[in-house]
């Protein structure tokens, strides 16, 4: 059982931010999010595009915003449950929340932080016969370990940044990577585009265009799969793997069964006090939640986290008193011992 | 000001909404959709309008004249579901005032 003072669901901006300022007021985090990686929307979907509304930063990449934020929680040390879907959760007798993933990882805290933007990203599954019975038996919809692929044979459909990324590195680690799209073109970076051109020139990498994945063959486990190209007969390709990379839809999922008040798609909070949820201990922070005036900003998510971190101050030290100190002057005390403060004044006679 | 125009949008349920779409607010399809509440929050405009999901695709009914397709919108179709020769993403139409009359038919859910 993994312990913390605030377990956060979702590990997007608000959610790291959230480290920051519990840190601040000596409380430890932990992250669980269904992504592989921190960094929600930010890091999933549109890491290359540009933020012109981060305070102090006219303009910020996605991604790079994910970096600095992770960068600057990384002395509170958070937790993080990466690649798994918060799933229960469960009031324990002393007040406190046992929160468990759908692999089984429970985590127990007395504050619980639902950050989670527009619900945990699902992978969208193409529409083929059978592909539910060949999950983990050869197809899977995002690569978590990709050691699991080395020296196998893989097939990757998808047309956008992550089947052109995954493509170059498993054709390093896999026997043998095919790559299915319905077009020609492909949308990613332009260096992406350009090595798996390269990749495909030189033969690490089979292309078949424009064509699609139309059936998945195997007893037990997956074959081999079939690829139609348009106007012609279906053929089949052996392989160990098959990996479509059609994106990620957003679901609200199992957080709308745990008793919160939901209204159009979002938790409803307390917004004159601290994004307290009808549940006491739950909080609900960032894009996953709503109050009259709502904005789904990044910037709103930060504020939100803020305050939410004073009301779990309180839970868990209840009675003790706060006074806001500010970081120029008392510095950050890191939880891995380091200390950041203001470089001191000299105080020395000029003779 | 300029005048609004008529529109109608055939909801997921197959519901038909007659809606006045303002042409002065640097709004497009998706954006008259959410501010008509016409499909569920979070079901709709989740990459925010940047042609990077298909959350606002769409069947346009009539024959209007909207602005052409972009290679995003042509590469983020070619991945989408349920996609139909008259598909497009909401997101990258604006509202014009030649878009009097317009009817569209929203794509359902993944």
């Amino acid at each position: 059982m993994i312990e913390t003072d605030i377990l956060i669901i979702g590990a997007g901006p608000t959610g790291l931010f959230t480290v920051f300022e519990a840190g601040l007021l000596k409380m430890k985090c932990h992250l669980i999010d269904a992504l592989p990686q921190a960094g929600g929307q930010c890091s999933e979907i549109y890491p290359k595009k540009p933020i012109y509304d981060i305070p102090a930063y006219p303009e910020i990449l996605a991604g790079d915003l994910t970096e600095k934020l992770l960068e600057q929680c990384k002395q509170f040390e958070p937790g993080f449950t990466l690649g798994e879907r918060a799933e229960t959760i469960d009031k324990q007798a002393d007040g406190s929340f046992v929160v468990t993933t759908n692999k089984g990882t429970q985590h127990k805290a007395p504050v619980v932080v639902i950050a989670g933007g527009l619900g945990s990203f699902e992978p969208r599954k193409p529409k083929l016969e059978n592909i539910e019975f060949y999950e983990d038996k050869g197809v899977a919809y995002m690569i978590k370990d990709p050691e699991v692929y080395r020296n196998k044979k893989v097939v990757i459909s998808g047309g956008g940044d992550s089947a052109l990324d995954w493509s170059i590195f498993l054709s390093e680690v896999a026997s043998e990577v095919t790559l299915i799209h319905r077009r020609n073109e492909f949308r990613g970076a332009l260096d992406s585009v350009d090595k798996v051109q390269e990749l495909k020139n030189s033969g690490k990498i089979h292309m078949i265009t424009p064509a699609e994945v139309t059936a998945l063959v195997g007893e037990n486990q997956l074959e081999a799969i079939e690829v139609t190209k348009s106007g012609e007969a279906p053929f089949r390709i052996e392989t160990d793997s098959f990996i479509p990379l059609f994106g990620l839809s957003p679901k609200l999922g199992p957080i709308g069964e745990w008793g919160l008040e939901i209204e159009k798609n979002a938790i409803k909070v307390n917004n004159a006090l601290d994004y307290q949820t009808n549940i006491p201990g739950v909080f609900a922070i960032g894009d996953v939640n709503t109050y009259p005036g709502k904005l789904k900003l990044i910037l709103c998510g930060f504020h939100e986290a803020t305050l939410m971190c004073q009301a779990a101050y309180q839970i868990i030290n209840p009675g003790k008193r706060y006074v806001l100190k500010y970081t120029t002057v008392s510095g950050i005390d890191g939880f891995d011992g380091t200390r950041k403060e203001a470089p001191k004044a000299v105080v020395k006679s000029i003779n | 000001m300029e005048q609004d125009v008529q529109i109608k949008i055939t909801d997921r349920d197959g519901k038909l909404h007659e809606i006045a779409a303002p042409v002065d607010m640097a709004l497009n399809l998706m954006e008259v959709v959410r501010l008509y509440e016409l499909a569920p929050e979070g079901s709709i405009g989740i990459c925010g309008g940047m042609a990077m999901c298909a959350s606002c695709q769409c069947y346009v009914l009539t024959e209007h004249p909207l602005r052409e397709m972009q290679d995003e919108e042509e590469a983020m179709l070619s991945e989408a579901f349920n996609v139909k020769p008259n598909s497009r993403l909401g997101c990258q139409i604006q509202i014009t005032p030649e878009m009097e009359g317009l009817e569209i038919e929203l794509a359902p859910e993944d």
